[in-house]
């Protein structure tokens, strides 16, 4: 990556449901919502448990463990010239030891390695002066 | 799976097709999206042998890419719509507009309902490109990691049929191979030009387990149905192709917009397992009874998925279904005889309602498969959608 100011990919914008889970990744924790009532996860977050209805929902850090649910190998760059130097780059749905699944890129190995259910645990990688994103790499 | 609703589709047989019309299917079109709606719908209420002043509802859907009903039925001189609505939506609406036009009339808002998509979608605006490129609302979720487009989104899907059950790049291919050798019969279709399976492997990795051929063409052009009910359509010029039964819907957690499937239950299955019941039970026909199946293909995957959920074979049974040549049109269940969204255009999957209303008429030339009497159409490909059961 280049300067942080000609970062050209889509950063997050946090809102009113997610601003603490971006404030968490800049501090390097991963930040996902549980219920106080019903005791389970979710993510992403939302004003209410997508469960029980619940409204008694707090922040908990996860472990940043995980596992590949499922895997794409982008090889062909949209935009062009933002993903160029990217291509082969991995995307996967992480699925949480928490129960939740985060979309990602998987980084520190090749795409070739990835397989299913393969442990990963979370790499947090600052983007921007603002924006920390969390990635994932083999555990 | 999937609960069937308590209610279902009630009015079969009581509403129809009576008019179709499309436009060129083009690269570029050198034509704006109203001028090309306007030209697809004139088409077909002529078609149908009427006049716009005998059309009174209109309704589309868009990705705001195209003209607003309003319009088309300014454009049309129809001269006072007591039905004029655009649903936001993709091609999940293309099935879900035409039984939207029959609740209309049913419930006296009008009597006659031209359903239309029209699109720029290869000179315009691409679909494919992606979403609008930025991270806000659902998309900050995906967008960040480089995940935007439609091919990339249902990558993952086909990636967790893959784990699922086991999936070859020729069961993959043999879909794109079949659906073309029916375009090389269709003067609309977009690509005549025959393809091998050696075509298909030699194709260009996009975002894998994605060819450049498992994925469907971008395409300019209209399309447009009218409808109206079985009692009128008694008198019109066409034989009509009467609405047996239909389904809208999809499972629990659908997300936030058309991409997000972030909360999905199984990526290996989609909407079509949650509509499935509610669609038979709507027609009272079972897959046995289906001449001829025009179904949503985005990509290749997407009708493996479709067969399977909606009871044409068992779970994980797709890709050799396929490959012992069911679906080819001399097949026990001929699938997109047009030659699809993959080979014939991209008008939203709009353009499989026109196939199967030519099929039901026998004017399909070439292609027609003998005594078509049900058809089977299909829309989605992801977390929602619709699908229609329609006879002659």
């Amino acid at each position: 990556m280049s300067s942080p100011e000609a970062y050209a990919k889509p950063v997050p914008v946090p809102d009113p449901d997610s601003a603490p889970f971006w404030a968490g990744c800049r501090e390097q924790r991963l930040m996902i919502q549980h219920c106080d009532d019903c005791s389970r996860h979710q993510f992403p977050p939302s004003n209410i448990c997508a469960h029980c209805g619940s409204g008694r929902l707090s922040w908990k850090q996860a472990s940043g463990a995980g596992k590949v649910f499922s895997w794409i190998v982008v090889r062909h760059p949209v935009p062009r010239p933002v993903y160029i130097d990217d291509v082969p780059y991995v995307v996967a749905l992480v699925e949480l030891a928490e129960g939740v699944r985060m979309p990602s890129n998987v980084v520190g190995c090749a795409p070739e390695d990835v397989v299913a259910d393969m442990p990963l645990k979370v790499a947090f990688k600052q983007v921007t002066e603002e924006v920390v994103l969390p990635l994932f790499e083999p555990a | 799976m999937g609960t069937a609703r308590r209610s279902a589709y009630a009015l079969k047989d009581k509403y129809a097709i009576v008019g179709i019309g499309t436009t060129d299917y083009s690269a570029n079109s050198g034509r704006t999206v109203r001028a090309l709606a306007i030209e697809a719908s004139a088409n077909a209420i002529s078609d149908a042998g009427l006049k716009p002043a005998d059309v009174d509802g209109i309704v589309s859907y868009n990705f705001n890419d195209s003209a607003p009903a309003i319009a088309v039925a300014t454009g049309l001189d129809i001269p006072n719509a007591g039905y004029a609505v655009d649903f936001l939506a993709g091609g999940n609406a293309a099935n879900l507009i035409v039984l939207s036009a029959v609740a209309a009339i049913e419930a006296g808002l009008a009597d006659t309902v031209v359903c239309y998509r029209a699109m720029n979608g290869r000179s315009g605006f691409r679909l494919g490109g992606g979403r609008e490129f930025r991270a806000l609302g659902p998309t900050q979720y995906t967008a960040p990691f480089g995940w935007i487009t439609y091919p990339q989104a249902m990558a993952m899907w086909c990636r967790r049929y893959q784990i699922e059950y086991g999936l070859t790049p020729e069961q993959l291919g043999n879909v794109a191979v079949t659906l073309r050798e029916n375009a090389v019969l269709n003067p609309r279709a977009m690509q005549r030009k025959p393809m091998t399976m050696d075509d298909y492997l030699a194709s260009r990795p996009i975002v894998d387990p994605f060819r450049m051929f498992d994925i469907c063409l971008e395409t300019d052009g209209a399309c447009a149905v009218v409808v109206t009910s079985a009692e009128r359509a008694r008198d019109m010029k066409q034989k009509p192709v009467y609405i047996m039964g239909g389904a809208y819907g999809g499972g629990p957690q659908q997300g936030d917009d058309l991409f997000d499937c972030i909360r999905w239950p199984d990526h290996s299955k989609n909407y079509s397992h949650y509509i499935a019941d509610d669609l038979w039970r709507s027609a009272g026909v079972t897959p046995n009874d289906v001449d001829v199946a025009e179904i949503y293909d985005c990509f290749t995957y997407s009708i493996l998925m479709q067969l399977e959920g909606l009871g044409f074979c068992g779970l994980g049974e797709a890709g050799s279904y396929i490959a012992d040549g069911h679906i080819r049109r001399d097949g026990k269940l001929p699938v997109n005889t047009h030659g699809g969204l993959l080979s014939e255009g991209y008008i939203h999957g709009f353009n499989h309602v026109i196939e199967a209303v030519e099929q039901l008429r026998g004017q399909s030339g070439p292609r027609q498969v003998p005594d078509a009497e049900i058809a089977l159409t299909t829309a989605g490909a992801m977390t929602c959608g619709s699908a229609m059961i329609l006879r002659r």
